[in-house]
C-alpha cells in the first residue's frame, strides 16, 4: 500500500514539476507581476531626461525634459516637464494611467496659458518626434498586456528570461513585444517591437541600471534604434530622487497650470 | 497704449498694494533659500504682406514688427511661493497704435496646502473651444495684436483658489479695467470709421476702477471636463458706437456693465474630442445667449506616417443675430489640423468660418516650424472673402494678408 501511495506521490510531483524551458502563458505573467512586484512601493519619483533624436544622416537634435510619478494601486499619475527646445519650454503633460482604460492626459501649453485635455486612445504616435511612442513612455501597468514565456537564454553574459507581450489595446502600434529579462533582478534589458505588419520596427537596449533605496532598480540609458527608418533615439535619465511626499494635489489640473 | 500702462502702475494704490504683498511675501518665506532664478522668453520679427491695396490714405500694403516678451521668473520655499514678471513690447512699422507695450504679467503666487492665492497681474485661460473663446473672461484683449482674439492683456487681479476632490473653485477679485486695442488711422485690419480709444465710455461711473468679480468651478469627472463660472462687471467686449468728435465720424468704444454664466465642457471619447462653450449675459438691454460647440476627431498615423490629422468642426451662435459684437452668430468653422510629429515639430492648421447666412468667409492657415534648438519659423495667412455689408468683417474685405514670422526663444 505504502510503495502504491509513493508511486502516486512521485506521479503527481512529477506533473507538477514546472518543465524548464517550455513556452507558458502561467510563466510569463508570473514573470511581469514579479517584475512589477520588485518596482513597487517607492511611493514617488522625480528624475531628469535627455533625449538625444539621431536621423539616418546623422543630424542631432536633443530635448530635455523632467518626469514626476505618483504611485498609485489604480495606476500612477505623472508629469513631464519640457525645458529645451526652447519654444516648447514650460509646456507640460499630465497623465493619469489606468489598468484596463484609456489613460486621461491633459496637455498644458505656456504660450496660451491653456489646459487642454486630449485624445488618449491612439498611443502610437511619436512622443516629442523621438523614436519613443506616448506607448512606450507610458506606465507599463501588468493589465496592458497578455505574455508569453519563451524560453531561457543568455544575453552579455546574464542569464535571462525571454518573454512575448501582447497589448490588449487594439490601437497599439505593435503586434508583440520580446523582452530579455535577467533573472537576478528581474529588469528588462532588451525589448524587440514588432509593428502591426509583424516585421520587427524596433528594438530598445537599457543600460547602466542602478538601485535606489536597496531595491528600485532604474536604467540611466535607453536606446531605441528604428531599424525601418534608421532613426534612433538615445534616452538618458538622471538625477532620481524617490519618496518626495508628492501628493494628488501636485498632479492636479491646478498644479499643471501653474507647473514649472 | 504705454501711456495707460505706466498710469496703472503709478496708481499710488496699487503701488502701495503691491509693497504691501512683496513684503508679506518675503517674510512669509522666513529663511527660505531661493529654489530658482529664471529668464526666458522670445524676440520676434514679424513682416506682413497684405495681397489687396489699402483702402484708407496712410494705410501701407507691406507692413513689419518686433517684438519682445521676456520673462523673470524667481521661487523660493521650495517653488510654493514666486514672483513672475512679464513685460511685453511690440515696435510696428507702419501704425503708431500697434507699437504698444503692456504688462503682461507681475503677480505673487502663494501656494499653501489645497489654497492657492495668487495677487498683481496675471493671464487666465478658460475655455475649450478652438475656433472662438467664448467663456475666456477675465484678460482684456490686445485685438491689434491679432485678430483672432488670442492675444491678452495683463489683468490685475487678486485670485483666490481651493483645489478639492471635488475641483478647483476660482475666485477672481478684478480691480482695474483694462480697455481694448484697436488698430489706428494707418493700420491695416480696420474698421472704416477710427475707433477712438481715447475716449472711451463706460455705463458705470467709476468707469476702469470698477471691481469686476468671477468665479469658476472647474472639475473632470472621468472623460468629460467641466467648467462652470460667473462673471459680473465691466463686459470686455465694447459697443462700437458711431459718434461725432471734433467735427469727425468715429467710433466710440463703449463698455457695458454685464453679469455673464458660461459653461465649458469636453467629452473626450477614444479618438473624437466633443466641445462646447456656452454663455449666458445680462446687460441693460437685456440677456443675449451664444455658444460654439463641435468636435475634434484625431487620426493617429494618416497613412503609415509618424504624423496625425485632426478633423475641426465647430457651429457658432449667438441670438443677438445682426446686432451681435462677435463676428459669429450663425457660423459653421471647419478645419484640418496636421502634425507632422517629425523632429522640427512641424504643425499646419487650414480652416475656415462661412456664414450661414450670408455665406461670407473667413479662411485661415497657420503653419510653424522649429529651425535649429531655438528658432521658429511660423506663417500665419487670412482671407476675407465673399463678406456682406451685415458681416462684421466687412470692413476688413480687402485685408488679406500673409505673415511670416520669425522667432528666437531665450
Amino acid at each position: 500500500m505504502r510503495s502504491i501511495n509513493l508511486s502516486i506521490l512521485l506521479l503527481l510531483l512529477f506533473l507538477g514539476m514546472p518543465i524548464a524551458a517550455e513556452p507558458s502563458a502561467e510563466k510569463g505573467l508570473a514573470i511581469a507581476v514579479e517584475m512589477d512586484r520588485r518596482d513597487t512601493g517607492f511611493a514617488d519619483s522625480a528624475s531628469t531626461m535627455e533625449m538625444v533624436l539621431k536621423n539616418r544622416k546623422g543630424d542631432v537634435s536633443t530635448r530635455k525634459l523632467r518626469n514626476r510619478v505618483l504611485e498609485r494601486e489604480e495606476g500612477n499619475k505623472s508629469i513631464f516637464v519640457f525645458d529645451d527646445p526652447l519654444d516648447v519650454k514650460g509646456a507640460a503633460l499630465l497623465t493619469f494611467s489606468y489598468k484596463t482604460k484609456n489613460d486621461d492626459q491633459w496637455l498644458y501649453l505656456p504660450a496660451l496659458k491653456r489646459t487642454k485635455r486630449i485624445s488618449s486612445s491612439n498611443q502610437s504616435g511619436p512622443f516629442m518626434g523621438s523614436e519613443f511612442a506616448y506607448e512606450d513612455m507610458a506606465s507599463q501597468e501588468v493589465e496592458k498586456y497578455s505574455y508569453n514565456y519563451l524560453q531561457d537564454g543568455e544575453l552579455d553574459g546574464m542569464s535571462v528570461f525571454m518573454l512575448a507581450r501582447y497589448p490588449v489595446d487594439q490601437k497599439s502600434g505593435y503586434t508583440r513585444q520580446l523582452l530579455w529579462v535577467d533573472k537576478d533582478e528581474y529588469r528588462p534589458w532588451k525589448i524587440e517591437y514588432y509593428d502591426r505588419k509583424r516585421t520587427l520596427l524596433k528594438t530598445l537596449t537599457f543600460a547602466d541600471y542602478q538601485q535606489y533605496l536597496a531595491k528600485y532598480w532604474r536604467p540611466h540609458q535607453m536606446e531605441m534604434i528604428n531599424h525601418q527608418t534608421g532613426k534612433s533615439t538615445l534616452l538618458k535619465w538622471d538625477d532620481f530622487q524617490f519618496k518626495n511626499g508628492y501628493t494628488e494635489k501636485d498632479f492636479s489640473l491646478n498644479s499643471l497650470t501653474n507647473i514649472r | 497704449m504705454l501711456r495707460y500702462a505706466i498710469a496703472f502702475w503709478l496708481r499710488s494704490g496699487y503701488r502701495k498694494l503691491y509693497l504691501v504683498l512683496l513684503t508679506l511675501a518675503w517674510c512669509g518665506a522666513g529663511n527660505a533659500q531661493v529654489n530658482s532664478i529664471e529668464l526666458s522668453g522670445n524676440i520676434s520679427v514679424d513682416t506682413r504682406a497684405f495681397f489687396q491695396s489699402a483702402d484708407y490714405p496712410g494705410q501701407e500694403d507691406q507692413n513689419g514688427s518686433v517684438s519682445i516678451e521676456p520673462e523673470f521668473y524667481f521661487d523660493w520655499a521650495d517653488g510654493d511661493q514666486r514672483i513672475v514678471f512679464s513685460p511685453f513690447l511690440r515696435y510696428d512699422t507702419s501704425d503708431d497704435e500697434r507699437s504698444h507695450a503692456d504688462l503682461r504679467e507681475f503677480y505673487w503666487r502663494g501656494s499653501f496646502q489645497d489654497v492657492e492665492l495668487k495677487v498683481g497681474v496675471a493671464k487666465v485661460f478658460w475655455g475649450v473651444t478652438e475656433s472662438q473663446h467664448l467663456v475666456d473672461v477675465i484678460n482684456q484683449t490686445d485685438l491689434i495684436e491679432n485678430i483672432d482674439t488670442e492675444d491678452k492683456l495683463g489683468q490685475p487681479m487678486v485670485n483666490l483658489s481651493f483645489i478639492k476632490s471635488w475641483g478647483t473653485l476660482e475666485l477672481y477679485l478684478l480691480p482695474y479695467f483694462r480697455e481694448r486695442t484697436f488698430a489706428g488711422e494707418e493700420g491695416r485690419l480696420r474698421t472704416s470709421l477710427i475707433v477712438d480709444t481715447d475716449h472711451a465710455s463706460y455705463e458705470a461711473s467709476d468707469e476702469e476702477k470698477h471691481v469686476d468679480f468671477a468665479v469658476r468651478w472647474r472639475h473632470y469627472i472621468g472623460d468629460w471636463d467641466i467648467g462652470l463660472a460667473h462673471f459680473s462687471g465691466t463686459s470686455r467686449a465694447p459697443d462700437l458706437v458711431p459718434s461725432l468728435r471734433a467735427g469727425q465720424l468715429v467710433l466710440i468704444p463703449h463698455y457695458q456693465q454685464i453679469d455673464q454664466t458660461s459653461l465649458d465642457l469636453q467629452a473626450t471619447k477614444g479618438d473624437w474630442l466633443w466641445k462646447l462653450e456656452l454663455i449666458s449675459s445680462r446687460n441693460d438691454q437685456g440677456r443675449y445667449t451664444a455658444f460654439v460647440g463641435g468636435f475634434e476627431y484625431s487620426l493617429v498615423g494618416v497613412l503609415g506616417t509618424a504624423s496625425d490629422l485632426g478633423l475641426l468642426l465647430e457651429y457658432h451662435f449667438d441670438d443677438r443675430d445682426g446686432k451681435a459684437t462677435s463676428p459669429f452668430q450663425n457660423d459653421i468653422f471647419t478645419g484640418v489640423r496636421w502634425v507632422l510629429n517629425d523632429i522640427q515639430s512641424t504643425e499646419v492648421l487650414v480652416g475656415a468660418i462661412v456664414d450661414s447666412d450670408t455665406q461670407a468667409t473667413f479662411g485661415n492657415l497657420e503653419a510653424s516650424r522649429r529651425l535649429g534648438q531655438s528658432w521658429k519659423i511660423s506663417l500665419e495667412a487670412r482671407i476675407f472673402s465673399n463678406q456682406d455689408k451685415r458681416d462684421l468683417f466687412f470692413d476688413l474685405r480687402n485685408d488679406d494678408y500673409i505673415e511670416f514670422q520669425l522667432s528666437k526663444y531665450f
